[in-house]
């Protein structure tokens, strides 16, 4: 019998909600087959069995929350199956404390009642005068801590030496707090408490998944920036009836070509031009950081909510290397297949909502990136042209920027840029 | 066990400067208070046999000594003359508005003053030897301690004296010899050599004051080796015998043996906490082979309705960690988020030139290999201690290296005692070099003194020049 635990998960992840369990008591499973899904808040991981055997206990429930060194479930190997020597790190997390090893090893778990309780707690006698080896802070903070449970060495002081003044405990606390409510950004005050809204009528309560969590954290966050938007029209009646003409030939290659693609292109471009669109702001050390890369998240719209995979390097792949990404990366999204790694290294990003609707919106600049691209629907509109109305397929384009970074008229400029390379695009092609 | 006679939710047992200040802090609090001692009226041994009647009498004994000073500089008094019994009065009527004042703070707070010696029954009963009982839902204990004569010495002659009788100045003794040569010791030396005594200082270690960093000691031990008979060190005291002309003591050290006659002898060799007959084998309580009660860093003790608190609660014997002790208690009982976390216990000894020290000592960081500065500004740089006459003073700080935090401080000199405090207000806040260095302290004083070490460590004191090394 051995105990199998929920594995690491990726960087920085500590665990997940339970959104499938695939095996039950009695179930003979094979080493690497699907135990469980867990989603986490970058996507969804499917934990694979690390050997082979027969299920026993299962220690994990649909809608729970597990937590990476858990136990999943207990399995019995199945004979000759598995040896010994066992793949999976198994570290039993074993309950009883490590100095107890004249404990005969029978000993039933009850036995652990009958040990004397101990007296009174009484703390080890303190030593008078002992060297102050301490976090620096006066009696008054040192109190204030105690009152709200503070662990100072956790503190980061901000008075001469590293002092840490009452002031430090009480934005230590409001970080705690808006790290515990995750829809408060950082600084602010928590969120009110809500009415109870079963007086007016049914309600009902859901637990929030891990991934809108996530959203709504990054979000919060993002709502920080002072950003403006920017908007403009592009004329992609020439690059419609391209695409329309080649999206069949596109898909028989495993690729759609749709107008994200042409986007993707004409930033980068862009981007090229204007490399502060692609950067980032380290105002903790007063720095600018560019980066000599061009990775674009673009938007995608699951069933569970948005997930934003990168492409990497766009500026260096092709039009068709493009369509095939992008079509490959938003399955994946969809699927909740998309790897963590997937989503990370994003330099700028483009949200198209074209294919659902609407004459503009405000896309919110994702931090630490300083610009999103907002792609809204193209209609058909009489634009004056050759000295008569011509009916254009015009697509309105909408620029956010972090404006510490970014000025209106640079804005203005890139957006313009982007306008003419979709305008334009059959140039890139030549 | 019959029930007893009153109810208290808090009864502190023992009235000194531990006891009472856990008993004020109770009332204040809105517990109902007993505060129970052996003697009439509340102030303990600090009160009544130790710091106040001590330094009541170092006040005579630092007129005299100015006095004597200033006749070297041009303003001669001539020699004091003394009435022994106007001065026992003063020193009596200092404790006795002392003790008055607790009295009255006492019944202003509503706590009942129990003249009593008290006794615990069990875990909720005290028992009295006026025959009442006391039941309680805490107590405190603040039983204190006593100075301890050696068996040896213990030869029920009132020549041989403990530092209790030695402050009821009986007489001025023509030879006095003072075994021990802690704060004690040396305190009371200087009294009775300013009265007229040849006082003669017995250690057996090789050094006196020996908690305290030798560099401090030197500029007293000038001044005692100029006052005082003689300062035996590394010496032991083999025999004493009272004779009907003095007390005949034995004294052996590496240069051999000898017997020299005194008409007093005072033992100041150390104290003991007052843990016996006040029933704590009936409770839960924890005693240490050295007789202190075990307890947390808030008082409480194993058993858990009883706290304690002052010199029977461990070293440091100092009634100002006492009183700090005995507010944290009654906070913490009380669920305030009081704790005894201090960084620094400050240490005075009152001799001229006085002596005190807190936080980390430079021999204590040598010991443990701490990274740090040693400051010391002395004292002769000082206009305040040119224009008093009094340059036998020195101030040092550690820094720690790279922080600049004070983690120690140590003074010799003129009002040390009173010095001390600004360090220990440092070391609790975790000051460093630039807050002492960027704080104006007034001038002419001493206290510039500690400003002036934060400015050495940065190189660039006013008062003191150094080449810096190339």
């Amino acid at each position: 019998m051995k105990e199998v635990i929920l594995p690491e998960l990726g960087e920085g992840i500590a665990g997940g909600d339970i959104i499938n369990v695939l095996v039950k008591t009695g179930d003979t499973i094979s080493e690497g087959q699907t135990l469980c899904e867990i989603e986490t808040d970058k996507a969804v991981v499917e934990i694979p069995s690390p050997a082979s055997g027969t299920v026993g206990e299962v220690r994990i429930k649909k809608g729970e929350q597990a937590k990476v060194g858990s136990v999943i479930l207990t399995l019995e190997s199945t004979g000759a199956a598995t040896p010994a020597a066992s793949p999976a790190p198994t570290p039993t997390p074993s309950p009883q404390p490590a100095a107890a090893p004249t404990t005969p090893p029978p000993a039933a778990p009850a036995a652990r009642q009958e040990l004397p309780t101990p007296k009174t707690e009484i703390a080890t006698p303190r030593k008078a005068g002992s060297p102050p080896k301490s976090v620096p802070a006066g009696p008054a903070t040192r109190r204030f801590a105690r009152e709200l449970g503070i662990n100072l060495s956790e503190v980061i002081g901000s008075a001469s030496g590293g002092r840490i003044v009452i002031e430090d405990v009480k934005r230590h606390v409001r970080e705690l707090t808006s790290r515990q409510h995750s829809f408060a950004a950082p600084g602010t005050p928590a969120p009110a408490p809500l009415p109870d809204f079963s007086k007016y009528g049914p309600i009902d309560i859901q637990p929030l998944p891990s991934l809108r969590r996530k959203i709504a954290e990054q979000m919060a966050l993002a709502w920080q920036i002072p950003m403006v938007t920017h908007y403009d029209e592009a004329d992609i009646t020439d690059l419609d009836a391209f695409r329309r003409r080649f999206a069949a030939r596109v898909k028989d290659l495993g690729g759609v070509l749709t107008v994200t693609s042409f986007a993707l292109q004409a930033v980068a471009d862009a981007l090229l031009e204007f490399p502060h669109f692609n950067a980032s702001l380290d105002l903790a050390h007063g720095t600018v950081i560019y980066k000599n890369y061009i990775h674009i998240g673009v938007a995608v719209d699951t069933e569970s909510g948005l997930i934003v995979p990168v492409i990497r390097d766009v500026n260096k792949k092709s039009l068709k290397e493009l369509c095939h990404e992008l079509a490959q990366l938003s399955q994946k999204a969809r699927d909740r297949k998309v790897t963590v790694e997937e989503l990370r290294g994003g330099t700028f990003a483009i949200s198209n909502l074209g294919g659902v609707g609407g004459t503009g919106f405000t896309p919110l600049v994702n931090p630490p990136q300083v610009a999103i691209l907002g792609l809204a629907r193209g209609a058909i509109r009489p634009v004056w042209r050759n000295n008569a109305f011509e009916p254009r397929l015009m697509l309105p384009i909408c620029l956010s920027y972090d404006h510490r970074l970014i000025d209106g008229a640079d804005a203005a400029r890139f957006t313009r840029r982007v306008v003419l390379g979709l305008e334009e695009f059959a140039g890139k092609l030549l | 066990m019959s029930n007893p006679t009153s109810t208290y939710e808090i009864v502190v047992v023992g009235a000194g400067p531990g006891g009472y200040a856990a008993a004020f802090m109770a009332a204040d609090l809105g517990k109902k208070t007993a505060l129970v001692d052996a003697s009439k009226q509340p102030g303990g041994v600090c009160l009544q046999r130790g710091c106040i009647p001590s330094k009541a009498l170092l006040h005579f004994a630092k007129i005299i000594r100015e006095a004597r000073d200033a006749a070297e500089h041009g303003l001669v008094f001539g020699e004091p003359t003394l009435d022994l019994d106007k001065i026992r009065a003063f020193k009596n009527k200092v404790i006795g508005n002392l003790c008055g004042g607790l009295e009255g703070l006492c019944k202003s707070r509503g706590i009942d003053y129990i003249n009593a010696r008290a006794s615990f029954e069990n875990s909720t009963q005290l028992s009295l030897d006026n025959g009442t009982t006391l039941g309680f839902s805490h107590a405190i204990v603040a039983t204190g301690s006593r100075p301890v004569i050696p068996k040896a010495f213990d030869l029920g002659d009132p020549r041989i004296m403990d530092s209790t009788a030695a402050l009821e100045l009986a007489d001025i003794p023509g030879n006095l010899l003072i075994v021990g040569g802690g704060y004690i010791g040396l305190e009371m030396g200087t009294v009775y050599s300013a009265l007229g005594s040849k006082v003669t200082v017995v250690e057996m270690l090789d050094g006196i004051l020996m908690g305290a960093d030798r560099d401090l000691v030197v500029p007293l031990k000038k001044r005692l080796d100029k006052e005082f008979e003689a300062i035996l060190v590394k010496t032991k005291v083999a025999k004493m015998e009272p004779r009907p002309e003095g007390i005949a003591v034995t004294l052996e050290n590496e240069e051999g043996s000898k017997t020299l006659l005194f008409d007093k002898v005072l033992i100041s060799t150390g104290r003991r906490p007052n843990h016996e007959s006040i029933g704590l084998e009936k409770t839960r309580v924890v005693v240490t082979p050295k007789g202190f009660i075990e307890v947390d860093n808030k008082g409480r003790t194993s058993d858990p309705n009883i706290l304690a608190i002052g010199d029977i609660a461990g070293e440091p014997m100092l009634a100002h960690k006492a009183s700090r002790e005995a507010r944290v208690a009654v906070e913490a009982l009380c669920g305030h988020p009081a704790e005894f976390d201090n960084l620094c216990i400050p240490a005075v000894v009152f001799t001229d030139p006085e002596v005190a020290w807190c936080g980390i000592t430079e021999t204590q960081a040598l010991a443990e290999k701490r990274d740090v500065q040693v400051i010391k500004f002395p004292w002769a740089a000082s206009g305040r201690a040119q224009s008093l006459g009094r340059t036998d003073g020195l101030t040092k700080v550690i820094y720690e290296t790279g922080t600049e935090r004070i983690l120690g401080v140590g003074i010799v000199g003129d009002t040390a005692g009173e010095m001390i405090a600004e360090g220990a207000l440092a070391i609790e806040n975790a000051l460093v070099a630039g807050d002492i260095g960027g704080t104006i302290h007034a001038h002419p004083t001493l206290s510039e003194t500690f400003m002036e070490t934060a400015e050495m460590l940065h190189g660039n004191a006013t008062h003191i020049f150094r080449k810096k090394k190339a």
